[in-house]
């Protein structure tokens, strides 16, 4: 089971001095202060990573809480637990928050903490960002939340339609608060993303191709660029929806010029691709367990690439299929039922190729595998209905019902959260040094993946039986209880299995038995060091000459020559990785908190005045001078001349 | 070292153009940028629809006095800023900083010129209709890039001249001209869009 | 096995399929889209059976691991897993490809269905309920009525959907799928029943807060027991003569009713509430919330908010007499 290729064995026994002197070294440079004051200022990109996997789960958590509060009302017809205009707060805040909140940052969250590792580097290419990044996502969250403990949520659906988000008929705070929490998120996305682009193209280990770059870098990679075209339409818009609320422009009222359907195209154009942004990653983490434990390669990795390549492209080609009940051209339906239904074809490959490796491996039967099964089968039938609700007709019938509620439930949980609670089980080994149970793994699985199918299955036979979504009460006698009565059962086993892993995680922490540096027999690079990593991530930085380095029988050569007395790293050419020059990476900064600090004292000011945005730029303006005025650099890089 | 080793000591410290790393984050933010106000472009041609006539009557035609000197100006800032790019890559301090602080001044002279726009030019206010508001939007995105960038320009000048100076001020020189060329070449489409097309939709 | 169990409730979807509006069709528009459906559905459950039982099958047949893993493949089994590979996808594409065309040429008959001569109807959503006009060339001819529309058997039905307030989404599964009524943005439909029946329509579109009780219902009659009672909703109510109702008459008139509520004949010509011409012969209140009883009735007017919290309509202080002699006047528009 162990793997021992890794690039410190490579170094000759006299060597064994050297290295530790060096790792001493870079645990002087690297380390994050410690304390309060660490935390504010880290620029480890392991530290901000776990901190946003961390806090994104903390969201998850509050907005598992929604979900059973609606369970709760739903599971009597004519309930009158949760009046009309909490329950309308409960369910913005439960779609806001799972996709802004938790899908999105945990995804990039993950990304941050493996691609460093899995590329051979020490850190994200701009650590500082990644910093502010987090910052900025925890107060946009923290806004949000606050608003709703305060009884003023926005109550307009995690789509925000307009004219309902608009002046006229929502009047209050309720949706600025929701456009400004777009803000916050969008920055704290696109921050991460345009991070994770840098690394991935610039700090890949000296002989790492593309052609030879993990799975899952490449599934952050394309992920990333998603991010970076889809979130400027929703930032568009809430600015136009905030504008339209705050300075009286015209963008959505139709009594002057404006139009209610633009706000539909604009959001559905990040709408739409915020799926697979959320879904991608969730790929790169099934190639890598199913690899892992079925022994071998994947299946056509070229295939895999193109796959994640072309899902990337034709998610931003059906946006419109969200729309077919607004009334199109034929021609436009055609197009984007055709659009929407060729994009099953990237996932179709995807799921043929993990079977095939299945097929063709040796099956080591642990729990994170499990979850990844348990992806296939639920992302099948998510994928199916998602196809029914491509075609036009069917769409006519099932759009706006229970149907669509249990097809994206059984994408972003079967799809997303399956995969994801997998690699939680996978890779905390790597984060804290310890084995999870597996019993307790296996356990968990299965009462999620029950409770799970016993809650959302349901959902598709509501839809067809009339039952339209983001409804807080249905008739008695509409036929719908029984349904509704299953799914809330449903929901509790769910949570259920969802706190048994919990548990299984908080043991872990405790008491899991030390994990080693590749307990799975892996074979990315992270596994090639220390559990958990050092903060340098590797004493040398390794080389590779082919895919799964650590199963590779060669040795490889390390790199050396880099600074350990400075945060040196090895920038390399984007597409052949080979050495192109060292580069210095900044330290930690208070300036990054406070810089998100401004930000969200102008943002905070901006609900109430569109002063608030002068106010967060001037105060803006003098964190980031502090975050770039130099002070001592090292000798070697100043410049004598005077000017 | 041992043999199994690829030593990079040899290796520079300081890297241009593709190969440093902070030109990709620029290029990422300059995708950023180009993708919303493309975005805001689109939204400009959607609108359009709802109006028999563009400008709605009542709101004349956008003047093009100081939005084509606007063009002019940003234009003939590529100059300049082409040669602080040179300059830097030479590790010139004196002279960048001296290049730095013209480009403020351009860029100062594109924002005077763009106020003069909103002022009277666009002959509309951002709440008179949908056209106004969406003209004004566009107007005032690419506004808010010019005056970052301008105070970028104006923060590595003032670093230059206080120091210590470091060599990667240089690349920073170097990518302020790269997101200058962005802004200065969004503004050919945007003013096409925002003073042109309405003479012709 | 709960895979087990996904299939015995697909099976139990397939059976129980009487009771879900959406697969038992009223008319040819509903019946096209359920015919799709069950295409759909059965290619669904055979590629979710194909791939549930491949893996199963793999699970049951894996080989044991006791070495670790390594990058030596064997040919000719990559071969094998490649072409599995290709000649999935390419099953794939080409069941994409059926569905694509049964789904555009399903979307056709959808569109050009019609006819020549439809009853016209325009649907204008409100916050919280429907406003429906029956179109006549005559415009003393043409009807109003509120969150209930009577159609014809065997006669196509062209619904204009719109709205002026916020986006609401006209839906009656049993007859057709939904429309969007945006306002600013004009759009339509053609259902058709074929049996006589009541089917109940919703709000699909989000549209604040009382989006959960905005119903309406169509109720489809045989062409003669609709003509009449297109005739008799053209009628204006009349003033009443016992001198209780009139009473009531006046309290409306006079009252904060007839500032929202029309009530054709009379001059109450309020706009904000449906029409109250013909209200004592509908079958619901509140577009669906109650049905249409003095009791309920009484209830809603002196306090809509209790049954449907956040309406428009806000709470009346009558007093009991003043009550009954409304329920009085309210009872005899039929």
């Amino acid at each position: 089971m162990s793997s021992t290729v890794g690039p410190t064995s490579t170094l000759a026994p006299g060597e064994a001095a050297r290295e530790t002197l060096d790792r001493a070294a870079l645990e002087r440079v690297w380390s994050t202060p410690p304390g309060f004051l660490g935390w504010l200022t880290s620029a480890s990109h392991k530290s901000v990573a776990l901190r946003y996997i961390v806090t994104a789960f903390g969201f998850f958590a509050l907005g598992g809480v929604l979900a059973a509060l609606m369970r709760l009302q739903l599971t009597r017809p004519e309930s009158r637990l949760i009046g009309p205009d909490l329950y309308n707060q409960i369910f913005t805040m439960h779609g806001s928050t799972m996709m802004f909140l938790f899908a999105v940052p945990v995804m990039e969250a993950f990304g941050i903490y493996l691609v460093p590792l899995m590329i051979g580097t020490r850190n994200v290419a701009f650590p500082r960002m990644n910093n502010f990044g987090y910052w900025i996502y925890l107060f946009g969250g923290l806004m949000l939340w606050t608003a709703f403990a305060l009884d003023i949520g926005p109550d307009t659906g995690w789509f925000a339609y307009v004219p309902l988000s608009g002046p006229a008929y929502s009047p209050g705070k309720r949706v600025d608060i929701w456009a400004q929490l777009i803000t916050f998120t969008e920055i704290a996305a696109l921050v991460a993303a345009v991070e994770l682009i840098v690394t991935t193209l610039k700090m890949r280990c000296p002989g790492m191709s593309l052609n030879r770059m993990p799975l899952f870098v490449w599934a952050m990679l394309v992920t990333a660029f998603m991010v970076i075209f889809a979130m400027p339409a929703i930032m568009v818009a809430s600015t136009m929806l905030a504008m339209d609320r705050l300075v009286d422009t015209h963008f959505f009222n139709p009594a002057e010029g404006g139009d209610a359907l633009l706000w539909q195209h604009l959001f559905w154009f990040f709408g739409h691709p915020e799926v697979y942004i959320i879904f991608i990653p969730a790929t790169g983490f099934v190639s890598t367990i199913v690899s892992t434990f079925a022994r071998r390669r994947i299946v056509g990795y070229p295939a895999m690439v193109l796959a994640l390549i072309a899902t990337g492209f034709l998610g931003f080609s059906l946006w419109v299929h969200h729309m077919f009940a607004v009334g199109l051209p034929q021609l436009g339906e055609a197009f984007f039922t055709a659009a929407s239904m060729m994009i099953a074809i990237p996932s179709g490959i995807q799921v043929f190729c993990w079977l095939a490796t299945l097929r063709g491996g040796r099956i080591v039967m642990r729990a994170p595998l499990l979850w990844a099964l348990g992806f296939i089968a639920l992302f099948v039938i998510g994928g199916l209905t998602g196809v029914m609700t491509a075609a036009v007709p069917l769409d006519l019938q099932l759009h706006d019902t229970y149907f669509v509620v249990a097809h994206f439930h059984y994408v972003l949980i079967g799809g997303a959260l399956f995969p994801l609670l997998g690699a939680v089980l996978f890779w905390l080994p790597k984060m804290c040094g310890r084995m999870p149970d597996e019993r307790l793994g296996r356990v968990s699985f299965w009462i999620t993946f029950v409770g799970f199918n016993l809650t959302f299955f349901p959902m598709h036979l509501l839809g067809l039986g009339g039952m339209p979504r983001r409804v807080y009460t249905y008739a008695r006698d509409a036929g719908l209880t029984t349904g509704n009565v299953v799914a809330s059962a449903g929901a509790v086993v769910l949570t259920a299995g969802i706190l048994v892993f919990l548990a299984n995680v908080a043991w872990t922490l405790r008491r899991g038995a030390p994990a080693g540096d590749d307990p799975w027999g892996a074979e990315t690079l992270e596994w090639a060091t220390a559990s958990p990593p050092p903060s340098y991530n590797f004493a040398y930085l390794p080389t590779v000459d082919g895919q799964a380095p650590l199963w590779s029988t060669q040795e490889r050569p390390v790199v050396t020559g880099l600074r350990t007395d400075v945060r040196e790293v090895l920038i390399t050419d984007g597409v052949d990785a080979t050495p192109d020059h060292r580069h210095r990476l900044d330290g930690a900064s208070v300036w990054p908190f406070l810089t998100a600090v401004a930000a969200t004292i102008g943002v905070v000011t901006a609900l109430f005045t569109p002063w608030g945005v002068t106010i967060g730029s001037l105060l803006a303006l003098v964190t980031l001078t502090g975050w770039f005025w130099p002070r001592g650099a090292p000798a070697h890089e100043t410049v004598e001349q005077r000017p | 070292m041992s043999q199994r080793a690829l030593d990079v000591s040899a290796l520079p410290t300081i890297a241009y153009g593709p190969r440093a790393s902070i030109w990709w984050g620029v290029l990422g933010l300059v995708a950023i940028e180009g993708s919303a106000l493309a975005i805001v472009g689109v939204s400009y041609l959607y609108l359009r629809q709802n109006f028999v006539a563009w400008p709605p009557p009542g709101t004349p035609l956008p003047a093009l006095g100081a939005a084509t000197g606007d063009l002019v100006v940003l234009l003939a800032s590529i100059v300049p800023m082409a040669i602080v790019d040179r300059l830097a890559r030479a590790e010139r301090r004196r002279p960048v900083a001296i290049g730095l602080g013209v480009m403020v001044l351009l860029g100062l002279a594109s924002l005077a010129l763009r106020a003069l726009q909103f002022a009277g030019a666009l002959g509309c206010r951002w709440d008179s209709h949908a056209y106004g508001s969406v003209v004004w939007t566009l107007l005032g995105m690419h506004a808010a890039h010019v005056l970052t960038s301008t105070l970028e320009n104006a923060l590595l000048m003032a670093v230059l001249v206080v120091g210590p100076v470091e060599r990667k001020d240089f690349v920073d020189a170097h990518v302020n001209a790269f997101y200058w060329y962005f802004i200065a070449a969004v503004w050919v489409p945007t003013y096409a869009l925002v003073y042109l097309a309405p003479r012709f939709l | 096995m709960s895979r087990a169990a996904i299939v015995v409730a697909a099976v139990a979807c397939a059976a129980c399929s009487g009771r879900m509006p959406v697969l038992d069709p009223g008319g040819p528009q509903a019946a096209r889209i359920a015919t799709y459906w069950w295409i759909v559905f059965w290619l669904s459950a055979l590629i979710l059976a194909a791939v549930v039982a491949f893996l199963l099958h793999t699970l049951a047949h894996r080989r044991v691991a006791a070495a670790p893993a390594s990058l030596v493949e064997d040919t000719r089994v990559e071969r094998r897993l490649a072409l599995g590979v290709a000649a999935a996808v390419g099953l794939t594409a080409l069941t994409l490809v059926v569905l694509l065309v049964t789904s555009v040429a399903t979307g056709r008959a959808l569109r050009s269905f019609g006819g020549t001569d439809p009853l016209t109807l325009e649907v204008t959503g409100y916050q919280w309920w429907w406003d429906v006009e029956y179109w006549d060339p005559v415009p003393s001819q043409r009807v109003r009525t509120a969150n209930e529309i009577h159609i014809p058997v065997g006669r196509p039905v062209l619904v204009k959907t719109r709205s002026l307030d916020v986006i609401h989404s006209f839906w009656v599964p049993g007859l057709h799928g939904k429309k969007d009524n945006i306002p600013g943005h004009g759009s339509s439909l053609v259902l058709q029943a074929d049996r006589a029946g009541t089917f109940i329509g919703r709000c699909a579109e989000f549209c604040g807060v009382q989006h959960a009780h905005m119903q309406l219902l169509v109720i489809a009659d045989q062409p003669e027991v609709f003509d009449a009672w297109l005739q008799a909703q053209r009628r204006s109510a009349v003033v009443p003569t016992d001198a209780f109702a009139r009473h009531g008459f006046d309290l409306f008139m006079t009252g904060p009713c007839a500032l929202c509520h029309t009530v054709l004949g009379t001059p109450a010509g309020g706009r904000r509430g449906p029409d109250l011409t013909h209200l004592a012969s509908r079958r619901t209140l509140a577009a669906g919330t109650l049905p249409n009883t003095v009791g309920h009735l009484a209830g809603w007017i002196i306090d809509p908010q209790a049954q449907k919290p956040g309406a428009q309509m806000p709470g009346n202080a009558f007093g009991a007499d003043d009550l009954s002699a409304l329920l009085a006047f309210l009872g005899g528009l039929s």
